[in-house]
């Protein structure tokens, strides 16, 4: 009966939609990296993105973009969390009664993101000072708990597995993004080293594309600009995809 | 004195949304029209208003450093912070359990709008986040706890307010096909981010 159940869901998905496998001509060798599976961990990149297209998770996301460590950080222990919870729920799934399955979710995605911060503040501890309450967010992120409710909650363990790392590592991607704007736009800098060149008072000091009057944009490091490049992000998904475009 | 700062700075200046993006999700997905709004926007004041004192209690009495010293001077020594998470989870879990009871028994129009959405509240940042920010700011007195849950709901619902109303007259407006919907409110918000920032520095 579940097999059942399971093998018409899988098919239902494949039907869904035709989709652009990144992983497509990676040999087809075992059974845990079957087309389906493999659907998982790529669509959530580019058609079926959390931030861009689910619009989940954007909460916690904008504020840690204006450097590239903490957002990859984040992307980090969101992965972590979002795959384990999703792993974790869908083994009790059978078990949890429908009317408290919130708490008993939030529970669960609770205690995972305090081992996540205490390791954090372990071994990371500037990143987790600068990440401050944005960590204890990820609790409450739309997306562990869009997908808990969505995937989790009707499908196996390995699956959902692989859902929780293909949607964490697409709200990734468009952090990272938003970040490397931020970051190379705002402070002429990557993961804090000076790529266009040192900036120094003495306007004939300058070295690199300072020397020539460039400026930075102090604007990209408001948290305004984070939400306007991620309009931008869209923007150009949508001119490139063009189905995804909203009617009204 | 005191007070009136906290609350304008907590509405206007450290907006959940314009400043820190917290409680995006609900926010992009109610804002179609007025009328949602606004009862989202009320359900999120009444809920923080709440939470945040009762967490700040909690905080106070339970989880921060030397807490429990209170119950016997031999407890200095204990530090429950780390549980701080899973206490304030499950303190606004309940009590959005208990609006959803309130709504649904006397506004029963209301709750047919706000759906799936008020179930939601209990895993909006903006809450959780109010929660965050009261214990990172370090408030001595409980007045103070009410006074930002207070004023950040109504932060949260003015700028709520303010997007839908938007969102509602951009449905005439001709919009570049890829940025309709999403895109363009992102955009909008980003731009009213800016028109807030000219608060920054006020002082009362």
């Amino acid at each position: 009966m579940a097999i059942d159940t399971k093998i018409a869901s899988e098919a239902k998905e494949a039907k869904k939609k035709e989709m652009i496998l990144f992983l497509s001509n990676s040999e087809e060798r075992e059974h845990f990296l079957s087309k389906n599976n493999r659907k998982l961990l790529s669509d959530p990149l580019n058609d079926n993105n959390p931030i861009t297209v689910q619009v989940l998770g954007i909460c916690s996301a904008l504020a840690i973009t204006v450097q590239l460590e903490p957002a990859i950080v984040m992307a980090l222990a969101v992965t972590a969390v979002l795959a384990f919870s999703n792993m974790i729920v869908s083994l009790i799934r059978n078990l949890i009664p429908n009317r408290i399955r919130i708490i008993v979710q939030l529970v669960i995605v609770a205690s995972l993101v305090i081992l996540v911060d205490q390791i954090l503040k372990a071994y990371a501890y500037d990143v987790s000072k600068q990440l401050s309450v944005f960590v204890g967010l990820i609790i409450t992120n739309c997306i562990v708990m869009g997908r808990l409710e969505a995937f989790a909650l009707g499908n196996g363990v390995y699956k959902s597995f692989l859902d929780g790392i293909g949607n964490a590592a697409g709200y990734g991607v468009i952090l990272i993004i938003v970040a490397f704007f931020r970051e190379l736009l705002g402070s002429g800098k990557l993961f804090g080293f000076e790529v266009l060149g040192h900036k120094a008072a003495v306007a004939a000091e300058s070295t690199g594309l300072y020397a020539y009057g460039y400026e930075n944009n102090g604007l990209m490091l408001l948290s305004p600009m984070a939400l306007i490049v991620v309009g931008i992000i869209i923007w150009v998904q949508r001119s490139r995809n063009r189905k995804l475009i909203e009617q009204n | 004195m005191d007070y009136i700062n906290l609350f304008v700075r907590s509405i206007f200046i450290e907006n959940m949304i314009f400043a820190y993006f917290l409680g995006m999700c609900s926010y992009l997905a109610v804002s179609k029209t007025v009328k949602t709004a606004v009862g989202l926007g009320a359900a999120v004041i009444f809920v923080l208003a709440i939470t945040v004192p009762i967490n700040f209690l909690l905080d106070q009495y339970l989880l921060r450093p030397g807490a429990l010293q209170w119950l016997n001077p031999e407890y200095a020594s204990v530090d429950l912070s780390f549980l701080s998470f899973i206490m304030f989870i499950a303190v606004i879990a309940s009590m959005v359990q208990l609006v959803e009871m309130v709504v649904e028994k006397f506004a029963p129009a209301l709750y047919g709008a706000l759906g799936i959405f008020l179930p939601l509240i209990a895993v909006n940042c903006a809450i959780l986040g109010g929660s965050l920010f009261m214990q990172q700011k370090s408030f001595t007195a409980v007045s103070e706890a009410i006074t930002y849950g207070l004023g950040s709901g109504i932060g949260w619902f003015l700028a709520i307010l303010a997007i839908a109303a938007i969102r509602e007259k951009i449905a005439y407006s001709n919009v570049p096909g890829p940025l309709k919907g999403l895109g363009i409110t992102f955009i909008i918000t980003g731009l009213m981010a800016i028109g807030f920032m000219s608060f920054m520095g006020i002082e009362l």
